[in-house]
């Protein structure tokens, strides 16, 4: 089970959020400070699963952008792990060459895109085109 | 790919100075929204986000409310809105706004409304009915984006009221021809399953025929369903395994369009999710379990490719292995696949490796042995997620010989890098079954104690207590353990007892409360004056205080003793503290009045059940003295709030479904339960009763397990004294000498050289792991070891049967199943489909026919099986070694029911069914109703020629209390005949159906210890009895409870009255009371065993019966109206 995503920068600098267990508007910052702060003390060389509280946590670094996942005890934190990584090649794809000012300027966007690939902390899509086919749609729409 | 992104996101702080963005950033950095991300990557210091965010706020509230907003402004502040939120400020004046423009914006406007309506509300808030409509409207569009973006939003949240609104405009989209409307349609039913089962009770088959669309996108998305509903009930989907089976094959045989493929490797999220599934589905059950062997296999075998989703893949699939019933020859593999893991040099897969084996030496202990040496290197490793999780494993291998050196280790580590406390939280519970005497127990305790101090959980000082309280099998043995903690603490006390934690201080306050008398020469004023020093030390609690004064209270006696308690009841006396002024008055009272201390705390009566009065009839007299002079009446909170909902009640249910409205409006969310305030208003009336219970007896033990079984601790004396020759360390050392605990060797080597020192150390670790100690060591431990071994014996013949077997499913599907799946597939593909899909049907056809088993026939024709599923398998029994059938000397029912002890053999009973068979060995069961309670039998029949004596039959349930009728856990089975035990089975909790499982071990007089796990399954309505009430009674009754549930249920109409027909059948087969009948509607009462009463009330509306079931036991409803469903589908 996915608990939540995060985007943060190294500065500790939320740039996306996402939670799939309800969490209290007033609890998220300070969560999401000790969150990062409990993976940026990570060194290159260490594991890429933290114990966080009774859950998990799975982090990936893209330069200075982190993207860490809680995930509940019984998941299979080598899947999160390229789960992110599918993540991002998806926005890869949209933007072609994603940057974190892609994510900040289209906050909108890369929401939608994730909805696709995760829901109810669930993965069900992870199929590039078909996660991006909805949005593709949308532009379109658009334009026209 | 991943080198690409890296080296973007490097540059990017030369891209934060520059003004105008590259193409892909479609957004002018002109805009509002550019001002305000600009602002916000420029900030420097929390408090100048806080003026930043809040002027943000204040400008996006100005123009949200204005009338000329335009739908396009409109999406631009909402994505703002989302920004401040992001960062934590809330930016509820946006919410209605968020919805308006999910309703009247069009394409990226209206998703970007549905999105933030996602992303502000929860799934209770009030607001999110006013979504309905939209939905609604969304999902009839002849626009698909936007009837996708309605079942986006459903799929994440929706109100669980409203489902069947929109149900119906759902399961139409089942059917659309678009793959993605089917995907998401098939989820957002997900999402329904997730909130209210009960609501897509009815449409399971639309489940399978999704299993089986042509799309492979529509069946990943059903495995979410059928994970969740296998979860919950494995037994019910065995049929489908072939099809799992079928389908995983075909994926990782490489038969899905290309652009499933992450990285090469086919949908591995999709074979994570099968893999999953087939290891609940496989578990204990050998027959479902050979079907998946072959793909297994084929899965590990064709994940060669060194790529990390490659190894989750053969995680997922090692898990498997070893959860289902074992294979020798695979589990070879998967140990062989674990090692690849735990040797990488790859941390992450280090990582994942220890994981792995931590769950497989459950199954296998023997196992770590092989990776003896690597767990030792990992326990020295610098990270500290790694050392953690070795010590994880280590703690699942203890036994008696090892338990000194881990627990040990487990210290050493704490004091040197303070990992977290969970350790110490977990670790007495197991290891107290281990521990080797008295003294290194009770020194370990106190080093737990005050190493973890207040961080620890509360139950860990409450299981300590019981477990002194209770004691165990040898009077002596519990007085030794006891007079042991007696003194190790007055000498705590007498050192520094301020540096103590204050959980310590309270447990050591009860002990010596309790215990103290116990040593003969200790004065008690002594003791009370070292308790009254805690009092007066400045950091004790004033939860310490009220322990301490209570275990004063226990004490004082004698003269000295009476002037300590007399000083320190003054003192408390005039506390601002209401508990502290209590237990002063108490102890006051109680110190100078022997008899009645004598009487209220009688010594060592820790163990005595209390009873009590939770109807609190003693308060009767006072309260009919108050309603006498004028009080009004008590009511319950929910009966309040009903009248003053009948004042000003805003229904919130749809209009098809409405009752009577003084039902329907009463809200029961989350009220305190009567019984519960009573006992507070209580406390004050029958002050030293009640309070001695709440503190000194009556501890929290409630779920803690008993782990420290009649026999466990004193059985585990023998190995120890054996394992002398072993060299168990001596006992802990105090915290100073910790750093030597690595060279803690054998043998007196002054400096050993540190590969020594490790294979010493793995010595110390994994001794009775090994085979030669293995006998009496896993005798005990688990059960499981020896299906494994016994499994090796003959593995040729069994596997050999399931390859049959599963020859046997494959090949089913017949011609007539075939044309019937070629006219599905053509029905629903039709000239709208795009390229693109056409490709990938004709593509995936093309894989299914060339594969061995075709799929979607094969699917289909369990789809047909299923549509009737058999009822019978669903109540009945499913053993977990269906072996019995095989053997022909088997008992028959009809012999066994013979055997039925006298006093049960005139009611009614259970089919009788095989649990399980070994070795001549054959175990069958039953329940017997009775009237007031349920009776479990368990036949032994031993067809071999000589007797097995000691067998022992153990049972267990999450849901169910197992208690033996006689205490005759071992029995003794004669050759040829049939033993027989009994067990009465109440109810914990409400489920749908309980499960028993149970392991029975037993010895031929030649030969080793064997035993074998069986499970049995019964429906909650064998628990379910009427209850006989007048219509007032039920009146009553009806109010005061507060767990409910309401569904529309389908009428029987066979010619006569629908109700009459649909209640009588519903009385005839779950054993309802039918209460009465007016008109349109009945009320009907039953009970769950014992005296859980729920009521019923069926009311005809639109030719359904809308129910509501209400009880004071929470879930029974909705496992009720469950089986009502089933037993109407049924006729």
């Amino acid at each position: 089970m996915i608990k939540f995503v995060l985007m943060v920068n190294r500065q500790g600098q939320t740039r996306l959020s996402r939670y799939y267990q309800p969490v209290e508007l007033s609890r998220r910052a300070p969560l999401e400070a000790d969150v990062v702060r409990c993976c940026l003390s990570r060194k290159k060389d260490q594991c890429s699963f933290v114990e966080y509280k009774d859950f998990k946590l799975v982090y990936r670094q893209y330069a200075a952008l982190y993207i860490v996942v809680g995930v509940s005890d019984s998941e299979n934190e080598l899947s999160v792990y390229e789960l992110v990584h599918n993540f991002v090649e998806v926005l890869d794809k949209y933007f072609s060459r994603v940057s974190e000012l892609d994510i900040m300027f289209n906050l909108d966007r890369v929401h939608i895109i994730l909805d696709e690939m995760i829901q109810n902390g669930r993965v069900v899509e992870t199929n590039r085109s078909r996660v991006l086919a909805p949005l593709a749609a949308l532009d379109k729409m658009a334009d026209g | 790919m991943s080198d690409v992104v890296e080296k973007t996101l490097t540059a990017l702080p030369s891209l934060l100075s520059l003004d105008s963005q590259p193409g892909s950033t479609k957004l002018s950095s002109t805009s509002k929204l550019g001002t305000l991300i600009r602002g916000i990557t420029e900030l420097t210091s929390k408090h100048e986000e806080e003026k930043l965010i809040q002027h943000e706020l204040t400008s996006i509230k100005e123009q949200v409310s204005s009338p000329n907003t335009s739908m396009r402004q409109m999406k631009e502040l909402m994505v703002r809105a989302i920004y401040c939120e992001m960062l934590g400020y809330e930016a509820s004046f946006s919410y209605i706004h968020a919805i308006k423009l999910a309703q009247q914006g069009t394409a990226l406007e209206k998703r970007v409304g549905y999105l933030a309506v996602s992303l502000f509300l929860n799934e209770s808030h009030e607001l999110l009915l006013l979504l309905v409509n939209t939905v609604l409207k969304d999902l009839q569009s002849t626009n698909l984006i936007e009837v996708c973006m309605a079942l986006t939003v459903v799929s994440q949240m929706f109100p669980k009221d409203m489902i069947p609104a929109i149900l119906p405009l759902v399961e139409e989209k089942l059917n659309h021809p678009k793959e993605i409307i089917r995907r998401k349609a098939v989820l957002a039913l997900y999402k329904f399953y997730l909130i209210a089962p009960n609501q897509v009770q009815h449409i399971h088959n639309k489940f399978r025929k999704a299993l089986c669309d042509k799309d492979p996108g529509v069946m990943t998305a059903s495995l979410h369903i059928y994970l969740q509903m296998i979860q919950e009930n494995p037994e019910g989907y065995k049929d489908l395994t072939p099809s799992f089976v079928t389908i995983l094959k075909q994926v990782v045989g490489g038969k899905l369009p290309m652009d499933f493929n992450y990285h090469s490797v086919p949908a591995p999220w999709l074979q994570i999710q099968l893999l999953r599934i087939l290891s609940l589905l496989g578990k204990n059950d050998q027959s479902t379990s050979e079907i998946m062997y072959e793909v297994l296999d084929e899965s590990l075998r064709r994940a060669e490719m060194n790529h990390n989703i490659t190894y989750a893949i053969l995680y997922e699939c090692v898990k498997c292995i070893y959860t289902i019933h074992p294979k020798s020859e695979l589990l070879e593999k998967a140990a062989k696949c674990i090692g690849n893991f735990v040797l990488s040099p790859k941390i992450n897969l280090k990582y994942l490796g220890l994981k792995a084996l931590t769950y497989v030496v459950q199954q296998d202990p023997k196992l770590a042995l092989q990776h003896q040496m690597t767990i030792i290197e990992c326990l020295d490793h610098p990270d500290l997620i790694i050392k953690r999780e070795t010590l994880e494993l280590l703690f699942r291998i203890t036994n008696a010989q090892n338990v000194t050196v881990i627990v040990e280790k487990i210290m050493l580590l704490y004091y040197l890098y303070l990992v977290c406390s969970c350790f110490l939280v977990f670790f007495p519970m197991n290891h107290y079954t281990y521990a080797p005497d008295n003294e290194w127990f009770i020194e370990t305790m106190n080093t737990v104690f005050s190493v973890g101090g207040d961080m620890m959980q509360p139950d860990i000082p409450n299981s300590f207590l019981k477990l002194l309280s209770e004691g165990f099998d040898s009077v002596e043995e519990d007085r030794k353990l006891r007079l042991f903690a007696v003194d190790s603490y007055v000498s705590l006390l007498q050192g520094e007892p301020g540096k103590l934690p204050q959980r310590f201080l309270q447990v050591i306050s009860w002990v010596l409360g309790e215990y103290s008398y116990l040593r003969k020469e200790l004065e008690a004023a002594r003791v009370l004056r070292l308790l009254a020093k805690l009092l007066d030390m400045k950091n004790t609690s004033s939860e310490t205080k009220s322990w301490v004064l209570m275990a004063m209270t226990k004490l004082c006696e004698g003269r000295t003793g009476l002037s300590v308690a007399q000083e320190v009841s003054e003192t408390y006396s005039s506390s601002l503290d209401t508990v502290l002024r209590q237990r002063a008055q108490e102890l006051q009272h109680l110190s100078q009045d022997w008899e009645l201390q004598a009487r209220v705390l009688p010594r060592d009566a820790g163990h005595e059940p209390l009873e009590v009065d939770s109807s609190l009839s003693f308060l009767d007299g006072f309260v009919s003295e108050a309603l006498a002079a004028g009080a009004a009446p008590y009511k319950p909170q929910h009966q309040r709030q009903e009248e003053l909902a009948q004042a000003k009640a805003l229904s919130l249910e749809p209009y098809g479904l409405s009752l009577p409205i003084s039902m329907s409006s009463c809200s029961i969310a989350d009220r305190q339960s009567p019984t519960l305030l009573s006992i507070s208003s209580g406390l004050s009336g029958d002050s030293t009763e009640l309070s001695h219970k709440g503190g000194s007896t009556s501890l929290k033990l409630d779920g803690v397990k008993r782990v420290w079984g009649r026999e466990g601790y004193l059985a585990q004396r023998e190995p120890v004294e054996e394992s002398a020759h072993v060299e168990v360390p001596s006992p802990l050392r105090s915290p100073n000498h910790q750093g030597e605990a690595d060279s803690q060797t054998p043998t007196p080597t002054p400096t050993p050289d540190p590969e020594q020192e490790k294979q010493q150390l793995a010595s110390s670790l994994f001794v009775g792991l090994s085979s030669q100690s293995s006998v009496c060591l896993m005798g005990k431990s688990e059960p499981t070891p020896q299906r494994f071994r016994r499994k090796t014996k003959g593995p040729g013949s069994s596997s050999a049967v399931g390859e049959q077997i599963s020859n046997s499913l494959v090949s089913t599907p017949s011609t007539v199943d075939n044309l019937l799946c070629n006219n599905l597939l053509e029905s629903n593909i039709t000239s709208e489909l795009d390229v693109s899909s056409l490709e990938q049907t004709s593509q995936l056809a093309h894989g299914l026919t060339t594969a061995n088993g075709n799929c979607d026939v094969e699917l289909t024709d369990s789809d047909i099986k299923g549509s009737s599923p058999s009822l019978n398998g669903d109540n009945e029994v499913v053993a977990a070694d269906p072996g019995s059938h095989e053997d022909p000397d088997g008992p028959k029912d009809l012999c066994l029911s013979s055997h039925l002890p006298a006093e049960l053999s005139g009611l009614s009973h259970s089919e009788i069914t095989p649990l399980c068979s070994k070795q001549s060995l054959d175990l069958s069961a039953c329940h017997v109703h009775k009237d007031d309670f349920l009776v479990l039998v368990v036949f032994i029949y031993n067809s071999s020629d000589s007797d097995i004596q000691q067998i022992l039959l153990e049972l267990d349930s999450d849901e169910l209390e197992v208690s033996c009728v006689c205490d005759n856990r071992v029995q003794e089975a004669r050759s040829h005949s049939v033993a027989v035990c009994q067990y009465f089975l109440t109810v914990k909790r409400p489920s749908v159906h309980f499960k028993v499982v149970g392991i029975v071990s037993y010895q031929f007089p030649v030969g080793t210890p064997q035993s074998v796990q069986f499970s049995y399954k019964l429906p909650l309505t064998s628990f379910i009895r009427p209850l006989t009430l007048t219509t007032e009674e039920y009146g009553t009754m009806w109010l005061d409870f507060s767990h409910d549930t309401k569904q529309n249920l389908t009428l029987i109409s066979d010619g006569q009255e629908p109700l009459a027909a649909t209640l009588n059948m519903l009385e005839k087969k779950l054993q309802l009371h039918v209460v009465e009948v007016i008109g349109m509607e009945g009320i009907v009462a039953c009970q769950l065993l014992q005296d859980q009463p729920c009521l019923m009330h069926c009311r005809l509306h639109a030719g359904t019966l809308a129910v509501w079931l209400r009880s004071p036991v929470p879930d029974l409803p909705d496992c009720l109206m469950y089986h009502c469903q089933r037993a109407l589908q049924e006729h």
